[in-house]
C-alpha cells in the first residue's frame, strides 16, 4: 500500500519478498488491522472499567426498574404514570420517537413530490415560489424550523376557551387537535378480523386479476371489486355485532378539554416542521429524477395520446423511481435522526425521556446513552434495510 | 492504511499530552493558571448571563468573582465555563471546571450518587407556581386537569409529579428545555400554569409587558437549597469554596460592605479583625493570603450587596430577601463564627 | 376602416410581427400564468398566499421595528402595541458578543485577521485561474493551522483559551475543521469500504454506518460528558478539540459515502488502463482515480458541508455558545429577556446567507462540470 516496495534487485531479504507478494501482504495488513482495532477496543473497555471504578459508579441496568417519577403527557400506545418505572419511560420515549419518525416520512415524502413536481410547473408564479420556499428552508437549521413553527402554532392559535370549533367535536386550540375517539366494545374484535380477512382476500385477488390480465388480457374492475368487498364486508360484520362503537367526544370542562383524541401541538410542530424541512431535499431528488428521465419519454407518450398527468404517473415517475430511492432512504434516515431535537419544543422522545430526564436523575450517562444509540441504530439499520430492499425491487423491473 | 494508523497514534501521542492530572490540588491548578474555572449555566436570568461586551453577570457569577478575589486576589481571574443542565455535572467531575457555582439543588442523590461535595446553601430557593389572574386560581390545589410548563432537566419536573401524584390531581406536563420557549408558551395561554423555582418565576414574571396581571401561587412545593459544589478527595479546595460563602454571609452579619471594609480594618470587633486577616493567620490555614476575606468583600461585596445588586428589590427580578435574609432578620442565612 | 387587399408571390410574404396577445408581457402572462383553468387557480392561490404573508411580515420586521433602544422595555415603549414590531435593538446590542463570542475584546483583531485569511483560502479553492493558484492551494491545506495558532495563541501570541471561543466565530472554526479534516479521512474510509481486503472493508462499512446512524448531538453529548471514560485516568482534554474529533468523524462518514458515490462513477477502464501501467495501488489512485473521483464528487461535497454547517448549531445542546447560543444566553439578561424571536430570526438570517451562497456555488459548478463533459 502506502509502503514504498521498491527494491533493489539482489539484496531482497525475505520481509521484503514476504511484502511483495500481494496475498502475503493483504493478510499482514489484515492480521494488523484486527490487533490495532482489538487493542483499542481493550483499552478503552479497561480505561471504562477503570473510570468508573475510581468515581464509585456502577455498570448496571438495574436502574431501569426502579420508578421514573416523572410524567410524561404525550404516551399514545401505552399507558404511563410518574409511578412507572424508567423501563416504561424509556418505551414510551421510543414510541414517541417511532411515531413521528414514521408520519414524518409519510408526510415528506408526499410533500416533496408534491414540490418536486410543482417546481417543473409551468406557471412560473408558482414555481418561483416553491423555489423561494425551497431555498428558504433548506439553508437554515432545522432546529430554528422546528422552534419557528412551534412559536406559530403556539402563539397564533387560540387557547382552549376560545378553540376553533368544527361541528361541537373537533376543536383546534393551542393545546392541540381534539378529534372524537372512537370507543370500541369488547366485540368489536370481530369487526377487525373481518376487516383484516377481507383486506388478505383483495390482496390475493389482485395478484390473480393480474395474473389473468397478463395470460388472456381479460381484464377485471379491480379497484371496484376490492373497494367494495373491504367496505361492504365490515360494514356488514359492524351491523351484524350490533354497531359496537360509541365516539368519545372532546368537551371543555375545567382548563382542558376532557375525552377525544388530542394531537398535541410539540407533536404537530415537530412533525410538520421535519416534514417540511426534509421534503425540500426530497423534492430536489425528485425533480432531478424527473429530469433524468429522458425527453424522448414524455413525447412519446405524448404521441401515443396520453395526457401530463397519465404521462407522470405512467411513464415518467416509475423510471424516475429508480434514482430517487437510493438518496430518499438517507433522507429517511435524516428525519429519524433529526426527530432526536424534540426536546427543544417538548415532545418527549427517546432523548428526552431516557436520554434526558432519567439520565438527569440517575446519573447513568453509559447506560443511557447505550438505549438511545441502539434505538437509532436499530431504526437506521430497518430503513436501510427496507430501502435496500425497495430499491432491489424497483430496479428488478427494468429488462 | 498507514496513514490511518499515523493519525490514531497522532490522536493518542495529542491525548496524552493534553493530558492534565484532575487529582492533583485544585488551589495549586488555579494558581498556576492564574485563573479559576466555575462550571455556570448557559443563561439564567438574575443568577448567570453574560452582558453585551461578554462579561458574565449574576448572583451565581458574583460568587464565583468572590471565590476567585479569595484564591487569586483578583475578582476578575474568573472563566466561565457554560454547562446544560445535563452537562453539569460532569463538567466538574472532568476537571473541566474547578467549582460549580450553577443554580443546583443540593439533593441526597447528587452528594452520594453523582459524588460532588456541596458546601453550604448560597440561595434557598422553593418551587412555586405562576398563573394568570384571570383564571381566578388562588391555590395550587385547585390546578387538577390543568397543562403545566415545567423546564426539564432539573428537579422541577419531579416535585410536579409527586405534588400532584399526591393530592390525586391529574395534570398535562409540557416539559420545555429553555425558559424562553416556556415562557413562550405560558404567555401565549399553551399553559395554564408556569412552574420553576420561585426565584425563576418572578424573573420570567419581569419580563411580561403584562406583569401585574400574573400572580405566583402561596404553595411552595419543595425545598430546593441552591448551592456550590466540588469534586471529591480535595478537602482543602472544599474548606475553601465554604468559607468563601460563610465570609460573605458573616461580613453582611457584622456589617462590613465593600464601601467600609478598610475603615473596618481598624474596628474594635475581633471577629472582623479574624476575617479581614488583620489578626491571627486564618488565611494561611486555608491556604490563601491572610486578605483573603478583605478582598472578597472589597471586590465583590457582602452576601446582601450580592443578592440586591443581581436579583433584589431595585433590579427587574425584584427578589425579596424572603429565606435568605439574615438568621437575625428572620431568615435562614446563618454563618458558623470565624474563629 | 380601408382594408387594403395585397397579392404576393408564393414565398414572398413578409413575415408578420406575432399577435400582440402571444409575445410581451401579456403574452408572457398569458403562458406563463394564466394557460389553463387550473393554472389560473394555482396563479391566484400564489398571489393571495404572497399578499397574505408578505407586508405583515415586511411591516413586522422592517417599517414598524426599532433599531436604538436601551432595553426591552424602551423598545416597546417606542412601538404602538408593545411586541408589536421586532426590536432588532437587541441584536445590535450585542453584535460584538454574536459574532466573537467571548473572546478578549483587545485581541479580537486576530479573530478578523483570520476571517479575512479564510477569504482568502476560500477564494485559493474556488477560482481556478487565479494566477500562482498552486500556492494558494498549498496556502489553503496550510490555512486551518496557521489560524489555529492565530485564535488560541501561543509562539508568541497570548493564549487564548477555547472556552472563550463563540458566536459566528465558533460556527465557521467547526465548521472549516469538519470539512478540511473530514476530507482525508473521508477519502481513506470511502477507498476503504470499496478495498478488497475483507477486515478492512467492514471495519469502514462499521464505522460509516454506525456514525451515519446515530443522531449528531448524541455523539456530541458522548464528546462532551462519555469520552473521559474512555481515556486512561486523569487525561481530560480541551472539551472544543473533542467537539471538533467528534464532527470530523460525523462528517467523514457522509463525505466518505459521497466520495464512494464519486468512486462508483469511475469506469473499470481506468482501474484497468491504470493496472496495466502497472502503477502499484496508492499511485493509481493518487494519480489517476482520486483526481476524477473527486471532481465529480465535489457538488456532493459542498452539500454534506452544507449540512455540517447548518448542525453546528446542535453545540448549544453541550453548552458551547454558537449564534444561537449566544442569542439564548443573552435572553437570560432581565434586561433583554423576552426578544426570542429578533435572535432566531437573526440567526436564521446568518445561515441562510452563508448556506444559500454554497448551495449556489455547488450548483454552479454542477452545471460546469456537466459542460465540460
Amino acid at each position: 500500500m502506502a509502503v514504498n516496495s521498491e527494491t533493489v534487485p539482489g539484496t531482497r531479504n525475505s520481509l521484503t519478498r514476504l511484502w511483495n507478494n500481494q496475498q502475503a501482504r493483504s493478510v499482514i495488513i489484515q492480521i494488523v488491522t484486527v490487533t490495532i482495532v482489538f487493542a483499542l477496543l481493550a483499552l478503552i473497555l479497561r480505561n471504562v472499567v477503570n473510570n468508573l471504578e475510581a468515581i464509585g459508579k456502577e455498570f448496571s441496568f438495574k436502574f431501569l426498574l426502579s420508578p421514573a417519577a416523572y410524567d410524561i403527557t404525550f404516551s399514545p400506545f401505552i399507558e404511563y404514570t410518574s409511578r412507572s418505572t424508567h423501563l416504561r419511560a424509556a418505551v414510551v420515549g421510543i414510541l414517541n420517537t417511532l411515531l413521528v419518525a414514521a408520519c414524518g416520512i409519510v408526510l415528506a415524502t408526499v410533500m416533496g413530490f408534491l414540490m418536486g413536481i410543482l417546481r417543473l410547473s409551468r406557471n412560473w408564479l408558482v414555481n418561483r415560489m416553491v423555489y423561494c420556499f425551497l431555498e428558504f428552508t433548506r439553508n437554515v437549521p432545522v432546529l430554528l424550523h422546528i422552534l419557528f413553527l412551534h412559536g406559530i402554532i403556539v402563539t397564533q392559535l387560540n387557547p382552549p376557551r376560545q378553540a376553533m370549533n368544527f361541528a361541537d367535536s373537533f376543536f383546534l386550540s393551542n393545546r392541540g387537535f381534539y378529534i372524537p375517539q372512537p370507543v370500541w366494545e369488547p366485540i368489536g374484535w370481530i369487526i377487525a378480523v373481518v376487516f383484516l380477512i377481507s383486506v388478505t382476500f383483495v390482496f390475493f385477488f389482485r395478484r390473480w386479476a393480474k395474473k389473468v390480465q397478463d395470460e388472456t388480457g381479460r381484464v377485471y374492475p379491480v379497484f371496484w371489486i376490492s373497494a367494495g368487498v373491504i367496505v361492504g364486508a365490515t360494514a356488514v360484520a359492524f351491523f351484524a355485532t350490533g354497531t359496537p362503537l360509541s365516539w368519545s367526544i372532546p368537551e371543555l370542562r375545567g382548563f382542558n378539554f376532557k375525552g377525544g383524541l388530542a394531537i398535541k401541538p410539540e407533536f404537530i410542530a415537530l412533525w410538520l416542521a421535519l416534514s417540511y424541512y426534509t421534503s425540500c431535499f426530497i423534492a430536489e431528488i425528485v425533480r432531478a429524477g424527473i429530469l433524468a428521465v429522458s425527453y424522448g419519454q414524455t413525447e412519446a407518450a405524448g404521441a401515443l395520446g396520453l395526457t401530463r398527468n397519465r404521462t407522470l404517473q405512467l411513464i415518467v415517475i416509475p423510471q424516475a423511481i429508480r434514482v430517487i430511492v437510493p438518496p430518499l432512504a438517507s433522507q429517511y434516515l435524516n428525519i429519524t435522526k433529526n426527530s432526536s431535537l424534540a426536546i427543544a419544543i417538548g415532545y418527549m422522545d427517546v432523548v428526552a425521556t431516557v436520554g434526558g430526564i432519567t439520565l438527569m436523575q440517575t446519573g447513568k450517562e453509559m447506560e443511557t446513552m447505550i438505549i438511545v444509540l441502539l434505538t437509532y441504530l436499530v431504526i437506521s439499520l430497518v430503513i436501510s434495510g427496507f430501502m435496500n430492499w425497495f430499491n432491489k425491487k424497483t430496479a428488478l423491473v427494468e429488462r | 492504511m498507514r496513514n490511518k494508523i499515523t493519525s490514531v497514534i497522532a490522536a493518542l501521542g495529542t491525548a496524552a499530552i493534553m493530558s492534565a492530572t484532575a487529582n492533583a490540588g485544585t488551589l495549586d491548578d488555579v494558581k498556576k493558571r492564574g485563573a479559576l474555572r466555575c462550571v455556570v449555566s448557559t443563561g439564567i436570568a438574575g443568577f448567570a448571563y453574560p452582558d453585551k461586551s461578554g462579561v458574565w453577570k449574576g448572583f451565581d457569577v458574583d460568587f464565583c468573582r468572590a471565590t476567585a478575589a479569595a484564591v487569586l486576589g483578583d475578582a476578575k481571574k474568573i472563566k466561565a465555563v457554560t454547562s446544560t443542565g445535563k452537562t453539569r455535572f460532569t463538567k466538574l467531575n472532568s476537571g473541566e471546571g474547578d467549582v460549580l457555582w450553577r443554580n443546583t439543588t443540593i439533593t441526597f442523590s447528587r452528594d452520594v450518587g453523582v459524588k460532588l461535595r456541596f458546601h453550604g446553601v448560597n440561595y434557598y430557593d422553593g418551587q412555586g407556581f405562576m398563573v394568570n389572574k384571570k383564571l381566578g386560581v388562588k391555590s395550587a390545589k385547585e390546578l387538577g386537569g390543568a397543562s403545566v410548563c415545567i423546564q426539564t432537566g432539573t428537579t422541577t419536573e419531579l416535585n410536579l409529579a409527586d405534588y400532584f401524584h399526591e393530592h390525586g390531581m391529574k395534570y398535562e406536563a409540557v416539559a420545555i428545555e429553555t425558559n424562553d420557549e416556556a415562557r413562550q408558551n405560558y404567555m401565549s395561554g399553551r399553559c395554564d400554569v408556569y412552574t420553576t423555582d420561585a426565584s425563576g418565576l418572578a424573573a420570567t414574571r419581569s419580563t411580561f409587558p403584562d406583569a401585574q396581571n400574573h400572580v405566583i401561587l402561596p404553595e411552595i412545593i419543595s425545598k430546593e437549597p441552591l448551592g456550590p459544589a466540588t469534586r471529591h478527595g480535595d478537602d482543602q479546595w472544599s474548606d475553601i469554596v465554604t468559607w468563601v460563602y460563610y465570609a460573605t454571609v458573616t461580613a453582611e452579619e457584622l456589617g462590613v460592605t465593600s464601601a467600609n471594609v478598610d475603615k473596618m480594618k481598624s474596628s474594635k470587633n475581633p471577629e472582623i479583625l479574624r476575617m479581614l486577616g488583620v489578626e491571627g493567620n486564618q488565611g494561611e490555614e486555608l491556604g490563601l493570603s491572610k486578605d483573603w476575606a478583605y478582598q472578597i468583600i472589597k471586590q465583590v461585596g457582602n452576601y446582601g450587596e450580592i443578592f440586591e445588586r443581581n436579583i433584589g428589590k431595585s433590579t427587574p427580578i425584584g427578589l425579596a430577601r424572603g429565606l435568605n435574609a439574615l438568621w437575625t432578620k428572620g431568615g435562614l442565612q446563618y454563618s458558623p463564627p470565624f474563629r | 376602416m380601408a382594408e387594403v387587399t395585397r397579392t404576393y408571390k408564393v414565398g414572398q410574404h413578409p413575415d408578420l410581427p406575432p399577435p400582440r396577445s402571444e409575445v410581451g408581457v401579456i403574452g408572457w402572462v398569458k403562458y406563463n400564468l394564466l394557460s389553463t383553468p387550473f393554472n389560473v387557480i394555482m396563479t391566484l392561490l400564489a398571489l393571495w398566499f404572497l399578499w397574505s404573508i408578505i407586508p405583515p411580515l415586511f411591516e413586522w420586521a422592517v417599517l414598524d421595528s426599532v433599531w436604538t433602544a436601551e432595553s426591552r422595555k424602551a423598545c416597546w415603549a417606542k412601538m404602538e402595541v408593545p411586541e408589536g414590531a421586532a426590536c432588532w435593538a437587541f441584536i445590535k446590542d450585542r453584535i460584538g458578543l454574536y459574532i466573537y463570542g467571548f473572546y478578549p475584546a483587545e485581541l479580537r483583531w486576530r479573530v478578523n485577521l483570520s476571517f479575512v485569511l479564510l477569504v482568502l483560502a476560500i477564494v485559493s479553492v474556488l477560482y481556478e485561474n487565479m494566477p500562482g493558484r498552486k500556492f494558494g492551494l498549498w496556502y489553503a491545506v496550510a490555512f486551518p493551522f496557521i489560524t489555529g495558532w492565530l485564535l488560541v495563541g501561543g509562539l508568541g501570541l497570548t493564549h487564548v483559551e477555547t472556552d472563550q471561543f463563540g458566536g459566528i466565530m465558533l460556527t465557521f472554526i467547526i465548521g472549516i475543521t469538519g470539512i478540511s479534516f473530514s476530507l482525508p479521512i473521508g477519502i481513506l474510509l470511502a477507498l476503504g469500504r470499496r478495498s478488497t481486503l475483507p477486515v478492512i472493508r467492514i471495519l469502514c462499512v462499521l464505522i460509516i454506518e454506525f456514525i451515519r446512524g446515530v443522531p449528531l448531538i448524541a455523539l456530541l453529548f458522548i464528546a462532551s460528558t462519555m469520552l473521559n471514560y474512555f481515556l486512561p485516568p486523569g487525561t481530560a482534554f480541551d472539551l472544543l478539540l473533542r467537539v471538533l474529533i467528534m464532527v470530523t468523524l460525523f462528517q467523514s462518514a457522509y463525505i466518505a459515502e459521497v466520495i464512494r458515490g464519486g468512486l462508483q462513477g469511475i469506469p473499470n477502464g481506468q482501474y484497468e488502463a491504470a493496472d496495466s501501467l502497472g502503477l502499484t495501488y496508492a499511485k493509481s489512485h493518487l494519480l489517476i482515480i482520486l483526481p476524477q473521483a473527486l471532481k465529480i464528487s465535489i457538488p456532493g461535497i459542498v452539500n454534506t458541508f452544507i449540512g455540517l454547517f447548518k448542525d453546528t448549531t446542535l453545540v448549544l445542546i453541550i453548552g458551547m455558545l454558537d449564534p444561537l447560543g449566544v442569542g439564548r444566553a443573552s435572553l437570560a439578561d432581565a434586561v433583554w429577556a423576552g426578544l426570542a424571536r429578533e435572535v432566531y430570526i437573526f440567526v436564521a438570517i446568518f445561515f441562510f446567507i452563508c448556506c444559500f451562497g454554497m448551495s449556489r456555488y455547488s450548483l454552479w459548478l454542477e452545471k460546469r462540470l456537466s459542460t465540460e463533459n
